[in-house]
């Protein structure tokens, strides 16, 4: 066998390694549902779950709660299949947050709360406004 | 009134841009297929006359977008959304590429001027690179064009000269069509840093850069002139790899001083699209600098030259056509030219693999073996490892894309990329910078010396020793247990120590080629330097009172967050900390002041009380009005080492932007071995906090009562004629009374107004911030010789701290700028070389 052989067998049997392991570390974006199945199986790895807001009529966003000291919060969501769940963050609410209109949260269940370790926003045009009054 | 002139002239100018660049293209076209001598000298000149054309147009475009910036046109879009009227000059610049649009543009600005440069250094190879160079500034132009094509329905790029009430469907535009807001909403707070004034240039520079190699090497193949090309990119692709590196580390120096991450490099998607074209890049240079020396590795040079570039037209789609979309925190939005550019994506790669593919078995190869003892042999070797190492870091950024894929077909894909990016990516990264650092030192041994076994065992065994011996001493010194962190020790080392030998052997004899060696120290620098600051960065603001700061919060909160409330000392990591309260930051003036400092006339304009001095220099004289930042509060720590008594100042930052929410920006404390990385994780918030009843105190002048257990007394009153934001009639009344309170640190001086107006009585108390009082001046008994004051109190000022040490991360930057210099050298000599070569003739 040629060298160049051996380097290209090398090249491959590498590149294969990548792609699997990264399947195998891969998460999924996965609805409410799956990830409670998930976590009942006593599967704790982290999913991400895709979602909205609960807004009220005036399109103001409802269900945040704060802790007293504003260092962690909860707020309502629903998934893409309209499940409705509470999240909780241990950290302060990120800039922007409200404003988003989707929202993605990095975590799993513990008992029957969402914990979220990492919360992704998706704003409708990041950092435009979306209307302009005379005030302004 | 819409100023509708300049928004017209800017689009003139983009669409004579592209028309320059389309008639430069087909010009060069025809120059470079023609076989007459005579007419393709005329068409020669028609492209270049099409190319100035071209940059007249892109200038325009530049000026116009500029005038609307600077000039607060806020009824165009652009100016209302990425620009304020309180932004200072050297941010407007930056809003001008905050868009979409504008970077855009700023790539095509670099293109111009490289084209020019292209132009005028360039003999045989002017007509066909600047096809390739055109037709790219062509597709690039059309981004920003805005045309709608009638009939079709179709919309080409997105203009930067839309007018406000274009894009936005506000009730305000039905009353009044001409309306034109106030102020803009602004630059994003994060983004009002230095780093991104020249960071946004310098990588787009680098993105500019990578075409021209490309270019070279397409036209090469045309032309079937396979060994020439390399002669001319190589200097061109050392210059995009350094510039494209240095954009790269600007952007994670202003990650590092700004976001709270705490780190200089996320592994966000944003950062890997351009991370794997440099990688790849790199490659190609090692590549290409084996074909220039052995006449090997031709064809590897031209498949990754070709892919450079086809990754950055990758990257430029991943992160502007909204694929990414969950799974980054920072791309840009999506502007509808998904399709635009996925077909330039398509384009070029289509056309260079359908070109590379004819010509394919035309290139000249080596039918000899390559011995394992020889340079050609290592320096594949390498660059196959950073294509590997590229290759690792594309194929999960790429996962969106392969959702979108699958779904575009029908299926379901819900694969999201790894959930903790930084830990998934190290892992892999580690292993593939040791085998780099490795073959970085070995390979230079080959490159300069013919080897066999016995000359290499004598060549390395100096190093090895060398490198062993300063590993253990760096081991002993910073305590490094992690076994993968030791063989990365060693093999930085070891790169830095090889290199040293073969830079001092190479100084000796021809200081002009030691650009290599000089490059790898560097490479080797800054894989100790990541080693550390990263693997060794430690959090030292532990809590270690024995107190939780809140018990809803999880149990690694509470013990790596310190609660500091003003004016009480803690400890941390051999430092005496304490919180000194909260600063505002002058307009234009290098300094801070303290809110009882100051008395605030509106959100942006501030009056001195008294003289106010910052570290000891004087900022301003009592009564000066000045302006003030109306978003930014910064933080005073004050630490006090343990050891010297030294005190510091450390002023984190939070920026609350009324649209944007609150950003927090560490402090960073700088000394040689290591960087003190301080953050304010949260504050009480002035809005919310609640004020307790006043608690009334009847006294006569200079008698002392207790408020919150600190001393204080009535130093007298006083008449006053002015009052701020009250208007006062000759019979009304108003009195200022002065309260001395002593504090902890120092004297307090509050002034409660009392008034009369129109018979009615109005009470305006003062605030001391630091102590948390509100003093009120009730009533005034003039016949007892007395007055009430009244005192409500609140929750003393405090802040949540979060600090981390980052050893050595000094050797990073100074790695960094040896990379810099190294790659510096390379160029200037391989340029050198070309220039040289076209001299005589034999481009």
């Amino acid at each position: 066998m040629k060298k160049t052989h051996i380097i290209g067998i090398g090249i491959i049997a590498i590149a294969i390694f990548v792609i699997i392991s990264t399947a195998g570390d891969a998460s999924s974006y996965v609805t409410f549902e799956k990830a409670y199945e998930m976590a009942q199986k006593g599967k704790d790895k982290s999913i991400h779950v895709v979602g909205e807001l609960t807004k009220d009529t005036q399109g103001e966003v409802t269900g945040i709660k704060h802790s007293s000291d504003k260092l962690s919060f909860s707020f309502v969501m629903v998934d893409e299949n309209d499940r409705k769940q509470e999240v909780i963050y241990h950290e302060p609410m990120p800039a922007d947050f409200t404003k988003s209109e989707k929202v993605v949260v990095i975590g799993s269940y513990h008992n029957d709360m969402f914990v979220a370790d990492k919360i992704l926003m998706k704003c409708p045009s990041k950092y435009q406004e979306t209307t302009v009054s005379a005030g302004v | 009134m819409i100023r509708s002139f300049i928004g017209d002239l800017g689009h003139f100018f983009t669409i004579l841009a592209f028309i320059g660049a389309f008639f430069s293209f087909f010009s060069y076209f025809k120059a470079t297929v023609a076989n007459d001598l005579g007419l393709k000298k005329d068409w020669r000149l028609n492209g270049r006359g099409f190319f100035f054309i071209h940059v007249v147009g892109v200038m325009g475009v530049v000026i116009s977008l500029f005038t609307i910036i600077y000039n607060h046109y806020f009824e165009y879009h652009y100016a209302w959304s990425h620009s304020s009227t309180r932004l200072p000059t050297h941010y407007m610049i930056s809003s001008f590429w905050e868009g979409q649009e504008g970077s855009f543009l700023l790539w095509m600005f670099w293109h111009s001027i490289l084209g020019m440069v292209l132009i005028f250094t360039n003999k045989f190879w002017e007509s066909s690179i600047m096809t390739i160079f055109t037709l790219v500034q062509a597709f690039l132009a059309s981004m920003i064009l805005g045309v709608i094509i009638p009939g079709l329905e179709l919309k080409i790029g997105s203009s930067p000269f839309i007018l406000l009430r274009e894009v936005i469907d506000a009730p305000i535009f039905k009353q009044d069509p001409d309306f034109v807001p106030q102020d803009g909403t602004g630059l994003n707070p994060l983004l009002q840093n230095y780093w991104m004034v020249i960071h946004p240039p310098t990588l787009f520079l680098g993105f500019a850069t990578t075409v021209i190699p490309f270019a070279y090497c397409i036209a090469g193949l045309w032309l079937k002139k396979y060994r020439d090309w390399v002669r001319p990119a190589l200097p061109w692709a050392l210059f995009s790899g350094a510039v494209l590196g240095l954009g790269i580390l600007m952007g994670g120096y202003w990650a590092y001083e700004t976001l709270n991450f705490g780190g200089y490099w996320n592994w966000d998607p944003v950062e890997n699209a351009v991370y794997v074209p440099w990688l790849i890049l790199i490659a190609s240079i090692h590549t290409m600098i084996t074909f220039k020396k052995s006449s090997t590795a031709l064809k590897i040079s031209v498949i990754l030259v070709i892919a450079t570039f086809i990754l950055i037209l990758y990257s430029t789609f991943l992160v502007r056509s909204g694929v990414l979309g969950n799974s980054s925190v920072h791309s840009f939005t999506d502007l509808g030219l998904s399709g635009q550019l996925l077909l330039y994506l398509l384009a070029f790669l289509v056309l260079s693999i359908i070109l590379a593919a004819i010509r394919w078995k035309e290139l000249p190869t080596t039918e000899k073996e390559v011995s394992t003892y020889s340079r050609e042999f290592w320096i594949l070797i390498g660059a196959i490892t950073l294509c590997l190492m590229g290759f690792q870091v594309l194929v999960p950024t790429s996962i969106p894309v392969y959702n979108s894929i699958v779904e575009s077909f029908g299926g379901i894909s819900n694969v999201a990329p790894p959930v903790d990016q930084v830990e998934y990516y190290s892992k892999f990264q580690l292993w593939f910078a040791v085998a780099v650092a490795l073959l970085s030192g070995t390979g230079q041994f080959f490159w300069w010396k013919k080897m066999d076994k016995k000359q290499l065992l004598s060549d390395l065994t100096g190093p090895v020793i060398l490198t062993l011996i300063l590993s253990a001493i760096i081991i002993l010194i910073y305590d490094v247990g992690d076994p993968a962190l030791i063989v990365l020790l060693l093999a930085g080392t070891y790169t830095v120590v090889a290199n040293a030998k073969i830079l001092i052997n190479v100084l000796k004899t021809s200081p002009k080629l030691s650009g290599g060696a000089i490059t790898h120290i560097g490479v080797g620098l800054m894989l100790i330097g990541v080693l550390f600051s990263s693997g060794y960065s430690k959090v030292v603001s532990l809590n270690n009172t024995g107190m939780l700061i809140s018990r809803e919060l999880d149990e690694e909160f509470n013990r790596e967050n310190l609660l500091l409330f003003i004016n009480e000392p803690k400890t941390m990591n051999n430092y005496d900390l304490k919180y000194k309260g909260e600063r505002l930051e002058p307009t234009g003036r290098s300094g801070l002041v303290k809110k009882d400092e100051i008395t605030r006339i509106d959100e942006f304009t501030a009056v001195a009380d008294n003289d106010i001095f910052f570290e000891g220099k004087k900022l301003f004289q009592a009564q000066d009005t000045f302006p003030i930042h109306a978003e930014n509060v910064y933080y005073e720590i004050e630490l006090t080492s343990q050891s010297s008594g030294k005190k510091y100042n450390l002023y984190p930052r939070i920026q609350d932007n009324p649209t944007m929410g609150s950003a927090a920006s560490p402090a960073i404390k700088r000394d040689l071995s290591r960087d003190l990385y301080a953050h304010v994780v949260s504050r009480l918030s002035h809005e919310e906090v609640e004020w307790s009843e006043p608690r009334e105190f009847k006294i006569s002048p200079k008698e002392n009562f207790f408020v919150n257990d600190y001393v204080a007394q009535v130093e007298g009153l006083e008449r006053i004629s002015k009052v701020q934001g009250v208007d006062l009639a000759q019979e009304d009344v108003a009195i200022r009374g002065f309260v001395k309170i002593l504090g902890e640190e120092k004297e307090y001086e509050a002034q409660p107004i009392f008034l009369i107006k129109n018979g009615l009585v109005g009470r305006i108390p003062d605030e001391v911030n630091d102590l948390g009082l509100s003093v009120s001046l009730m009533n005034i008994y003039p016949e007892e010789n007395k007055f009430t004051v009244g005192v409500s109190t609140r929750q003393k000022d405090w802040i949540i701290l979060k600090a981390i040490e980052k050893p050595l991360i000094n050797i990073l930057w100074l790695g960094t700028l040896v990379l810099m210099f190294g790659f510096g050298v390379a160029v200037v000599r391989r340029y050198q070389e070309f220039k040289k070569m076209r001299e005589k003739g034999a481009e």
